[in-house]
């Protein structure tokens, strides 16, 4: 429960800190609500759609209402997906909007001592230090390589989590041993014809649990003609502390990113994560009052692009030969991919060129599949209702492989695969682990 | 606050509500409350006490028996997207919600009618019926989200009204819930029937002041063969005025006839990036449908119309894809206006056709006049622009000048021959002018008719009727 002054000191903050422009700036038309995964799954609600989001965040501002728990409640619910953005003829930036509500909103909540621990060994320990997520991940890789997995499962511990996380602990990749991580070079010269530099953001995720998807990209890259260079000092982009309400150290961390990769002399910054390259390409936003960086993080945005822009750029898919055997193809957008970064012809271009694959266009690929960063752990009923939905449009393109440009929808799609009980004939790839499949057949 | 006597109505006023719709159909929860505290109106917002989703007539009858007993206002909501204040709920009292009531019944192709519950929203029912090659052509802008209840409630107009006209043309019967507990129904799918009052046509544009629709039987139409689409562009508001008059002096009535000024072009190619021109002052989207020699022949003559006035380019659409993209982008134009300021205010004023230039040269002399930013767009072909003024709630200053500029252009429409709205509805906003149109003796007819229906004046008050109305002299030039 909120109590009185939690309440007040909220509303006052919003007064003080919500862009009053932008929030007048909704007119209420009403032309993102069929867009919207939360006000669809819920039959409706307005209370869970993107003009009734604006209107509760109004309406605190005004001092209408208090920001109590449904209010909070319905900004939870929301995926952060930015359907509504793209649909939204007045320019809306709900994004922004919801990253500043809840921000104001965590900045005032009393937790837990336990839940603030965990908050705080997440959010300021773990992510932001690549080498202690190298060490996690380590421990993760131990977990599976070790047999300790089976027995786990076994013992059913992990029916003690929501089943969502069950689900997902039995779909994680096989991770690296942290040694192949340590020793990795920096460099890595280009094939054929020189076309470009890039310089590789790695992620955090993508370069523990998601590292052979990192080498593919890289490989990719150096078919593609580009010396690829993996500048040191990164971590992290601060998404999911962007948007869990953490906006300071999203900050520092989008600072030490823009300064590892200032002097990379690349032509591109180079990610394979739709999650995070939204909330890379944002930088110069998150960063737009610090005299200090704000022209820096806008140099730093002017050359992110994601790995398929980047070969359809390069022309690689003209350049080089793809096949595969006959088989049906499906690709699920990932939403901030698409509604961010507006890439979302150029996965299906490169998809196309493949000989042998049969691309058959999922109906609502453009909409959430209820992974959402951490989405899928903190509202784990609301993400499971989306995910059986995606399914069965999944189910009706007969695809046998189903392609996303995110670790997180991978991992999603992974779940929905099992929970359709379609392990073995059906599988979710990342897109550049299946072009590089693809070159190498 | 409720005092101890409103907290002891509410009790009984919502354990009725739980009697008939049940409790997961209720809601009384602040926020629940605050989201259907407003509509597509700038500037106004009242909370209601409670929120109710019927899920049949027979529901719907039962709950407005409820209220009308316990005198307690009702608001029918669509999807809010109404653009004079109608659906907020300014006394308090019960929102009705249609989520719960949004199947299309019956398409019947020996009759072409559709039978439509009131809360399907207005695009699937295009959709629905496309697909059998028929053709429902009442499209307002906002049919992606609108309800065929809200549109049938306003009677609202869209991009095919000159030739095909508006909501009222296609409805043919409706089931109807009075505020005293009865169902009725009117009409038929017949397309003769003189058996008494025309009770179809007295709801249609009621904007729910007497009762609520619970069901709509609408006619359909076989779809056009083919269509081609043009843009004329022009550096002259009032030349693009003289086209619109010119082409229908010349005994054609294009299926669409938009107008769109410089400012409406530019924010609607900040949204939809489909290299609409803004080098220009407007444009005349123009759109001919029939038999593809009809439409051939129509297209060239109207494209030399448009040049003899003076249009600087007259382009064809390259494909149905691209006029598809135009018109949806046309359906943008007021959202996307809203991207230029804080507040974004549109009326509707309505000319005869042979009117319309006259009406552009004035909407922009009063703009200058009240040092205002106008834009205009809308459906010249019907007569009916919409100027939008571009403020900011918060100045207000400006906002006084905004009303007085308002005033005049309603007061330069009647002196046209034209109305204060011509498909937005009178609503909140426009009830304090309903006068200048109607005359006292005209008011008095519409009471009339109200109390018999209403008594009690639970159905959507604060609409349509004002508690004062404005004096026409008072602001007259
Ligand atoms: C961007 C935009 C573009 C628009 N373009 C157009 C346009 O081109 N042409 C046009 O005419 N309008 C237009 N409108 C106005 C508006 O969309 C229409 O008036 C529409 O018909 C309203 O539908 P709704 O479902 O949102 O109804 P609401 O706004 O919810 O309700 C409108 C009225 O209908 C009543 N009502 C709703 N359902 C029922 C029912 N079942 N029984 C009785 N009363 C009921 C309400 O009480 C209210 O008085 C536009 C609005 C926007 C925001
Ligand atoms: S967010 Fe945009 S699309 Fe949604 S109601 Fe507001 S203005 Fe309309
Ligand atoms: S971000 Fe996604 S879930 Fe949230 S309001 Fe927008 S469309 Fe809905």
């Amino acid at each position: 429960m909120m109590t009185e002054t939690e309440k007040k000191a909220i509303q006052n903050d919003f007064k003080e800190q919500m862009d009053y422009d932008e929030l007048l700036n909704c007119m209420r038309c009403g032309f993102c609500l069929p867009s919207c995964p939360t006000y669809i799954e819920t039959d409706q609600q307005e209370l869970y759609s993107p003009r009734g989001r604006i209107a509760l965040m109004k309406g605190i501002t005004d001092g209408v209402i208090e920001p109590d728990e449904e209010v909070t409640h319905s900004l939870d619910l929301c995926l952060g997906c930015r359907a509504c953005e793209t649909v939204c003829p007045s320019g809306v930036k709900y994004g922004h909007l919801l990253e500043d509500a809840r921000s104001i909103i965590q900045s005032h909540k009393k937790q837990s001592v336990p839940v603030k621990m965990l908050r705080r060994g997440i959010f300021d320990e773990l992510f932001p230090n690549q080498n202690r997520l190298e060490h996690v991940t380590s421990l993760l890789g131990f977990y599976q390589r070790s047999g300790l997995s089976k027995v786990v499962r076994k013992v059913g511990f992990m029916n003690l989590f929501p089943e969502s996380m069950a689900t997902m602990e039995r779909v994680l990749p096989e991770v690296p041993k942290r040694k192949e991580i340590r020793e990795r070079p920096r460099y890595f010269e280009h094939e054929g014809e020189r076309q470009a530099t890039c310089a590789m953001f790695t992620g955090c995720l993508m370069d523990t649990v998601f590292f052979t998807t990192n080498n593919a990209t890289i490989r990719l890259l150096q078919k593609a003609g580009c010396d690829v260079l993996v500048p040191e000092n990164q971590l992290c982009c601060g998404a999911l502390h962007g948007h869990n309400g953490e906006l300071e150290r999203a900050k520092q961390m989008a600072k030490q990113n823009i300064a590892a990769f200032e002097h990379s002399g690349a032509d591109y910054i180079v990610t394979n994560a739709g999650g995070c390259g939204a909330f890379l390409i944002e930088y110069d936003h998150l960063l737009a009052d610090d005299p200090e960086w704000a022209d820096r993080a806008k140099n730093f945005v002017s050359k992110l692009k994601d790995i398929s822009a980047v070969l359809v750029t390069l022309e690689f898919h003209k350049t080089h030969r793809l096949k595969l055997p006959q088989q049906t193809v499906t690709y699920q957008d990932s939403c901030h991919l698409r509604n961010v970064m507006h890439t979302y012809e150029e996965p299906r271009l490169l998809l196309q060129s493949i000989e042998g694959i049969h691309f058959e266009e999922m109906e609502g690929a453009n909409t959430c599949c209820g992974s959402a960063g951490d989405y899928n752990i903190v509202e784990p009923e609301m993400a499971m209702q989306i995910l059986d939905h995606k399914m069965e449009q999944v189910v009706k393109t007969d695809a046998k492989t189903i392609v996303t440009a995110n670790p997180g929808c991978l991992l999603e799609m992974k779940v929905g695969i099992e929970r359709k009980h379609r392990t073995g004939s059906m599988r979710a790839v990342h897109i550049v682990d299946l072009l590089l499949e693809a070159l190498d057949g | 606050m409720f005092s101890a006597n409103e907290k002891k109505k509410f009790g009984k006023l919502k354990k009725g509500l739980i009697d008939i719709v049940g409790s997961e159909n209720i809601d009384d929860s602040t926020s629940g409350r605050l989201v259907y505290s407003y509509d597509a109106t700038p500037n106004y917002q009242s909370l209601p006490d409670v929120i109710v989703a019927p899920g049949s007539a027979e529901e719907m009858a039962a709950v407005l028996k409820l209220c009308n007993d316990m005198e307690t206002p009702v608001y029918a909501r669509g999807s809010g997207t109404n653009l004079c204040a109608d659906t907020c709920p300014l006394k308090g009292g019960v929102v009705l919600l249609f989520k719960r009531m949004n199947q299309i019944l019956e398409l019947d192709k020996e009759n072409l009618t559709i039978t439509v519950q009131p809360g399907v929203i207005t695009k699937e029912i295009c959709d629905c019926v496309e697909a059998q090659g028929l053709f429902y052509p009442p499209d307002p802008g906002s049919m992606a989200i609108a309800t065929i209840g809200g549109n049938i409630s306003e009677n609202s107009g869209g991009l095919h009204g000159l030739k095909y006209g508006v909501t009222r043309d296609y409805v043919l019967a409706l089931q109807v819930a009075l505020p005293n507990g009865k169902l009725i129904r009117t009409g038929g799918k017949l397309t003769k029937d003189v058996a008494g009052y025309d009770l179809t046509r007295l709801f249609i544009g009621s904007e729910g002041t007497l009762g609520v629709i619970t069901e709509a039987t609408l006619k359909l139409i076989p779809k056009p063969e083919s269509q081609k689409t043009i843009l004329a562009l022009y550096q002259d508001l009032e030349a693009a005025g003289r086209s619109v008059s010119s082409i229908i002096a010349n005994k054609m009535i294009p299926a669409t006839l938009e107008f769109l000024d410089q400012d409406t072009l530019k924010a609607v190619e900040g949204f939809a990036h489909i290299g609409l021109p803004t080098n220009v002052q407007a444009i005349l989207l123009i759109v001919q449908d029939g038999p593809a020699e009809i439409v051939d022949r129509d297209i060239q003559r109207i494209a030399e119309i448009c040049r003899e006035q003076q249009a600087v380019d007259v382009q064809l659409a390259a494909s149905e894809e691209e006029a598809q993209k135009l018109a949806t982008a046309r359906r943008t134009a007021l959202s996307a206006l809203a991207r230029l300021k804080p507040t974004t205010i549109l009326e509707d004023a309505t000319v005869p056709r042979s009117e319309i230039a006259k009406m552009v040269r004035a909407i922009a002399d009063i703009a200058q006049k009240y040092d205002l930013r106008i834009s205009t767009f809308g459906h010249a072909g019907d007569g009916n622009l919409h100027p939008t003024c571009l403020t900011d709630a918060r100045n207000t200053e400006e906002m006084e000048r905004v009303e007085k500029a308002f005033a005049e252009i309603f007061e330069k429409a009647i002196e046209l021959g034209g109305t204060l709205t011509g498909e937005h509805g009178v609503g909140a906003t426009k009830a304090p002018y309903l006068k200048w149109k109607l005359g006292e003796a005209g008011l008095e007819v519409m009471r009339g008719i109200k109390q018999s229906i209403d008594p009690k004046g639970i159905m959507n008050p604060g609409k349509v009727f004002a508690d004062v109305s404005i004096e026409r002299e008072a602001t007259a030039k």
